[in-house]
């Protein structure tokens, strides 16, 4: 497959599959096909607007919030959505909608970058933070609780926050920038972790219709290296001649946020990483998979209802942002996360439990005894 | 041989912070020419101050970082094999962060 030895470096052997004028400037992985840069930012962007109209995600007058972290999933997303509502009259009403969880050197510095593309994309920006709809910040939760099972907290917050920010917006949808590597890790990562009702759920591009807000994943079939690449301009090149620049430099922040890398989800992200090199198809092709699970009918799924504390979403008596604040403001951390014992109210049940990950619990196990 | 090396996507921070670097690498005695694997390896070594594993995996660049070889993916230039020549621009961005 890789004919690289043979290719001089300057690749005058072969020019761009798409309009065979430019030298190819990227291989795409989902297509191994070799593009040039004018020709992949069309193609970048038409496919976009082809997954947002052949999935009917939007429609004319609707209001439209866009989680915007300030890095590069969310800012290529803020930008070429309103390119592409601009374009082609997609009539949408767009805003940038960010949360603050309230970790120091992390999001104070990403905040800063979505506050300029609200500038420079003309698009209102609305930031929620965990301190107001909680009482705490992220960097206070992880006093209390140490630097296991953070992301757990993070993740259940911030997906509240986001929609109580999207009901003060009064906005119809949310769409987040969820890629194909994303959607593959959660596959993956459902699939390792036996949480049947979140497998036949992670794959539908729209998700939460019955619920507060629905939210969509415009790159879902989008993949990550692509969405890295889009921004990068041509400026620096000292040796070529190119004649256009109409693309400008995105600006976005990038860091790995200081609590992540004790995350479960960081073993799926290497090994997708790991199976891209070999076979970049990979990824969309745990997607198709995903997409076509089905569950059997005699399993026994989560009934959805509502939260008896809050009234927000939940499949248990109370739902897992109050099961984890009850926690913290009890002096009780381990409440809703991994194997809890003499639980009063009856939230740590065996459905609870086994939707998180609980690192420690997976090395305290012996061989041949995992059951998490 | 003199060469601008970037970083980007959080990578620069295992290079003191600096993103933008113009290097002058020796060549390997009775070499002529530079390949994308000598200059990993020298990356490595003078370059990268600390978690040299955020960077590289083995001989290549950790699964997950891209490699563009005056703006030209290095996957189409053939990855390590890759001659460099004077004043080449190689610009590695990391995608493992969040979004």
């Amino acid at each position: 497959m890789e004919e690289g030895n043979k290719i001089p470096k300057s690749a005058s052997s072969r020019l761009c599959c798409r309009c065979n004028e430019r030298k190819p400037a990227l291989k795409r992985p989902k297509t191994l096909e070799q593009i040039c840069r004018k020709c992949f930012y069309e193609v970048f962007e038409e496919e976009i607007h082809q997954v947002i109209v052949g999935n009917q995600l939007f429609k004319a007058g609707e209001r439209v919030a866009i989680g915007a972290s300030g890095g590069k999933d969310s800012t290529v997303l803020a930008y070429v959505m309103s390119e592409l509502n601009r374009r082609h009259n997609y009539g949408l009403d767009l805003f940038l909608l960010s949360v603050d969880e309230g970790i120091t050197g992390y999001r104070d510095d990403s905040l800063e970058t979505v506050k300029r593309n609200e500038v420079q994309y003309g698009l209102p920006l609305k930031i929620v933070s965990y301190k107001e709809l909680y009482g705490w910040t992220m960097d206070e939760i992880v006093k209390v609780i140490g630097l296991k099972n953070n992301c757990t907290f993070c993740g259940v917050f911030r997906r509240q926050a986001l929609d109580r920010g999207a009901a003060y917006l009064k906005v119809d949808k949310l769409v987040t920038g969820h890629n194909a590597d994303d959607i593959a890790e959660t596959v993956l990562l459902n699939i390792l972790r036996g949480d049947v009702a979140r497998l036949s759920r992670c794959t539908s591009i729209t998700t939460g219709e019955d619920g507060p807000i629905p939210r969509c994943k415009p790159f879902k079939y989008t993949y990550e290296k692509e969405i890295v690449i889009y921004p990068c301009s041509y400026c620096k090149n000292l040796n070529q001649n190119h004649t256009y620049a109409y693309f400008k430099k995105l600006d976005y922040f990038s860091t790995e946020c200081i609590y992540s890398p004790n995350a479960y989800r960081g073993f799926a992200r290497e090994f997708i990483k790991d199976l891209e090199r070999i076979r970049p198809r990979a990824i969309v092709d745990i997607i198709k998979s995903g997409e076509n699970f089905r569950i059997s009918t005699s399993t026994k799924m989560p009934e959805q209802g509502t939260c008896e504390r809050c009234g927000y979403i939940s499949s248990q008596k109370w739902c897992k942002a109050c099961v984890l604040l009850e926690g913290l403001n009890r002096g009780l951390p381990k409440l809703g996360i991994g194997r809890s014992r003499g639980l009063e109210n009856g939230n740590g049940n065996r459905k609870d439990m086994e939707q998180n990950g609980d690192v420690r619990s997976i090395e305290s196990k012996q061989c041949g005894s995992l059951d998490f | 041989m003199h060469l601008t090396l970037e970083f980007g996507g959080g990578l620069e921070l295992l290079c003191d912070s600096v993103k933008i670097h113009n290097v002058d690498v020796e060549l390997k005695k009775g070499l002529e020419k530079l390949t994308m694997k000598d200059l990993l390896a020298w990356v490595r070594t003078n370059l990268i101050k600390e978690r040299p594993e955020m960077f590289m995996k083995g001989d290549t660049v950790r699964p997950g970082v891209l490699v563009l070889v005056n703006d030209c993916d290095w996957e189409l230039s053939g990855q390590l094999e890759t001659t460099l020549q004077e004043k080449d621009v190689v610009v590695f961005i990391s995608t493992l962060h969040g979004g």
